[in-house]
């Protein structure tokens, strides 16, 4: 069962196999809430049913998203104390409170409206009805704070002591809270969010735009979408620069790592495009260079010294490899973010938004690089502070409870399965409820069946889904 | 400072467990008893009572989960290493019924396998939970503020008993609300499930009542002391008369009566239980003070949670007004 991997190694594996599955989720529908807030509100204001179409539309995709991403995350909060009960007990004291603040302030809003936004417009009216929407949406981002607060704790700690038994132990909750990564983390990963639902909404509305460029709500998705990715992408890379310049001042090993210098370099180091990090030998192999351009971008001088990983000891350096590749990713995906946001500006300019079929396929492709990029993003980030759990403080291997290999490798196992299993069903799902095209006139939708009134859980939408699915293979 | 910070952490977070326990218990019954209604239409509207809260009363489990962590590290970390092996079944089966509200409505042939799933991880769930409050009670092996037990601890006799208590318990609190929620002949089934239901109950309180004692002598020496012995006292009249509302409300067709019996009967066994631990947190291993986290932390969160649990229960109770009443199968109810 263990295949001679230690019980830390399988812990590793199951913390980042199921944080992985469950940032997924939240990643999404952190955008996604604050979208139908915006429809609703459209809706409210203009009385235009397309946008009442899409806030229905959106939120039966909304409803399945966010119910994955609670059952993942409850599985979290107790894997904390399952495989990692010496760093729970170490730590809890001070992150404890952060994410009871979270629970408190943002898990029972989200849950406490999220029936209302769901079921209830009906039952509470339209005024009621649109607060709980703005609730639900404001309440995916209090929980993103606190939980991105205790993320960035661990990575640069602060505002802490160590008491007698060698427990963290809070001195200035304002410093632990505000630590100094938490402000760029939190922008990062919010700006992640809404592109990455920027990019799953343009990815929609190309899809149907590309079976009838002519339909209206489609149109209205692919419009709002492509405004998102030509704005907010500029920013995120902005936002993103200032994250890696953060890093560097506080974790240069991650940022060593990251750009694959095993070697420190006194005056200019390159920029590594591309290579593959050969650990055993500390070098980088086929490695296409920039010369002096690392140190222009992280230093804003060609000339600066940068520290490589021969300036840590050796058993506090990041492994190399899934940080230096993740990294690529990432800013790659951006890039390419850029370009699809540019290309609808001029698309727009040229009046051909909604009938570029060459634009629409590319937003097509691009529609699940949010969630690639998110992904490559957190490990880039969280291999980058390994060897610790806490920065500088406290190893991964002490963290670890006193747990045998066999355990954690059946639990591990039963976690793949299942995981592949209800997630892999759910994103068929998803995939099927997006396949549906947003028809207004096709009105029945929202008359026929008891569910349907309040456009809650249109449960033999199914059947629809399947017509449509049908008639649009005869094209 | 006057009061005692870690008695209030230990306070809130035996409400916040309470509170989960009696909410999710009775969605997860409905879930246990999703066999007995072979009809797909019943078990819409079975689904359809409990879709808009489930995930506030779910929410419960994750405050008691946090607030140890916050309050009591070393229980959090002690015990859920203890419980390894049920915690992580629990949540697999909390995975399955939490996506299966969903993911019912998305299939027509494969809905049958998420009410499976509904069912199956439901049942799965109340059981780890049945089984990790028996280990609990059987005690569980700590040295220096570490588990130092074996992996199979909390497979005896008796958690497997107090796990198929809980299932039944949860059955019964799910057959009330149905009870209480639907009419018509889907009605007529949840009480006669909830007359068998409450009887199986109650014997199960008794068998483990009685057999606590003589896991733990300290229980035995609790009980029969004082001031606990005035609570012990009353503790089968308490039990009696719930089990007599419950059972007058089932005869004479009261709705509402027989779900806040079933209650009763959930919270005078919880607050029992709370009586055999305390002081400890984890009985004869950790007393609350001694497990608590420093009070800078206490404080900090105390102050949260002071303000805001009372805002939650409004807004919570808000969230099942809105949604009160019967469910009407002819109009729909959403």
């Amino acid at each position: 069962m263990d295949y001679g991997l230690t019980a830390e190694m399988l812990a590793r594996i199951q913390f980042a196999f199921t944080v992985s599955f469950h940032f997924i989720f939240p990643a999404f529908s952190i955008g996604t809430a604050s979208y139908l807030a915006v429809l609703n509100g459209l809706w409210l204001w203009k009385r235009d049913p397309a946008y009442l179409k899409l806030f229905e539309y959106w939120k039966t995709i909304f409803a399945v998203t966010f119910g994955m991403g609670v059952v993942s995350g409850i599985v979290m909060s107790y894997q904390f104390g399952t495989n990692w009960s010496v760093f729970s007990e170490r730590a809890g004291a001070v992150i404890g409170p952060l994410m009871g603040y979270e629970i408190l302030t943002a898990f029972f809003l989200e849950a406490g409206f999220l029936g209302i936004m769901l079921f209830g417009r009906k039952r509470v009216g339209d005024t009621l009805h649109m607060v709980a929407v703005v609730v639900v949406a404001i309440g995916t981002l209090i929980s993103a704070t606190w939980i991105l607060s205790v993320n960035s704790w661990m990575h640069t700690p602060a505002g802490y002591g160590i008491d007698a038994n060698g427990n963290f132990v809070p001195e200035d909750w304002w410093a632990i809270v505000f630590n100094p990564s938490f402000p760029y983390r939190l922008v990062h990963t919010v700006l992640a969010a809404f592109l990455t639902t920027a990019f799953v909404v343009g990815a929609v509305g190309a899809f149907h735009l590309l079976r009838d460029r002519t339909n209206r709500q489609a149109q209205i998705m692919f419009s709002m979408a492509m405004w998102m990715a030509a704005i907010v992408t500029p920013m995120q890379i902005f936002a993103g620069d200032m994250h890696g310049l953060n890093t560097l001042e506080h974790q240069p090993a991650k940022i060593a790592a990251m750009e694959g210098h095993f070697e420190s370099h006194p005056d200019g180091a390159p920029l590594i495009l591309f290579g593959i990090p050969n650990e055993a030998e500390q070098r980088i192999e086929y490695g296409i260079e920039i010369p002096k351009l690392s140190s222009l971008i992280l230093k804003h001088d060609l000339n600066a010294p940068l520290e490589g990983l021969d300036a840590f000891p050796e058993d506090e350096r990041p492994p190399v490899m899934i940080p230096f590749f993740a990294f690529r990713i990432m800013v790659g995906i951006g890039f390419l973010m850029l370009g699809v946001g540019v290309w609808s500006l001029w698309a727009r300019y040229r009046k051909t938004l909604y009938t570029n079929g060459l634009l629409h396929r590319a937003a097509l492709v691009m529609g699940p690089s949010g969630f690639v990029a998110v992904l490559a993003g957190w490990f880039t980030t969280e291999v980058g502070r390994q060897p610790f759990t806490v920065y500088g403080l406290m190893r991964t291997s002490e963290s670890l409870s006193p747990v045998d290999a066999p355990a954690v490798g059946a639990s591990l196992t039963a976690f793949v399965v299942v995981y592949f299993l209800v997630f892999g069903a759910g994103v068929f799902y998803l995939l099927r409820l997006m396949k549906r095209t947003p028809m207004v006139d096709d009105d029945h939708e929202l008359d026929k069946g008891p569910h349907r009134a309040a456009g809650i859980n249109p449960g033999p939408a199914q059947e629809d889904t399947i017509r449509a699915g049908a008639s649009s293979h005869g094209h | 400072m006057a009061i005692d910070l870690p008695t209030v952490w230990a306070g809130i977070i035996a409400f916040s467990v309470l509170a989960y326990v009696v909410l999710d218990g009775f969605d997860l019954g409905v879930g246990i008893l999703f066999p007995f209604f072979p009809h797909r239409g019943d078990r819409d509207l079975m689904t359809n009572s409990i879709a808009p809260v489930w995930d506030g009363n779910e929410t419960w489990l994750v405050m008691g989960g946090g607030g140890l962590l916050a309050a009591f590290p070393v229980v959090y970390g002690t015990v859920l290493s203890a419980l390894y092996m049920p915690i992580i079944l629990m949540l697999l089966g909390l995975v399955f019924r939490g996506v299966a509200f969903e993911f019912r409505w998305r299939t027509i042939r494969g809905s049958i396998w998420w009410d499976v799933g509904f069912w199956l991880g439901s049942t799965v769930a109340a059981f780890c939970q049945g089984i990790a409050l028996g280990a609990l009670v059987q005690g569980i092996t700590i040295v220096d503020r570490s588990y130092a037990g074996g992996w199979w601890d909390w497979l005896t006799p008796f958690t497997i008993l107090t796990g198929l208590a809980v299932v039944i318990g949860y059955a019964l609190l799910g057959a009330t609300w149905l009870n209480l929620k639907t009419t018509g002949s889907l009605q007529a089934r949840a009480r006669t499930l909830s007359m068998i239901t409450g009887a199986g109950t109650l014997g199960l309180i008794g068998i483990v009542s009685l057999w606590s004692p003589f896991i733990n002598a300290s229980y035995f020496e609790r009980w029969f002391a004082f001031p606990a012995a005035y609570y012990s006292a009353f503790v089968p009249l308490m039990l009696a008369g719930c089990a007599f509302a419950l059972w007058q409300g089932l005869t004479a067709d009261k709705h509402l009566q027989p779900f806040l019996a079933a209650l009763g009967l959930f919270v005078i066994s919880f607050v029992g239980i709370g009586i055999s631990f305390y002081p400890y947190i984890v009985p004869t291993a950790l007393t609350i003070e001694e497990a608590a986290a420093p009070d800078s932390s206490l404080q900090f969160l105390l102050v949260g949670a002071v303000v805001l649990i009372p805002v939650i229960l409004a807004y919570t109770g808000y969230a099942y007004w809105v949604f009160r009443g019967k469910m009407d199968p002819e109009e729909g109810y959403h």
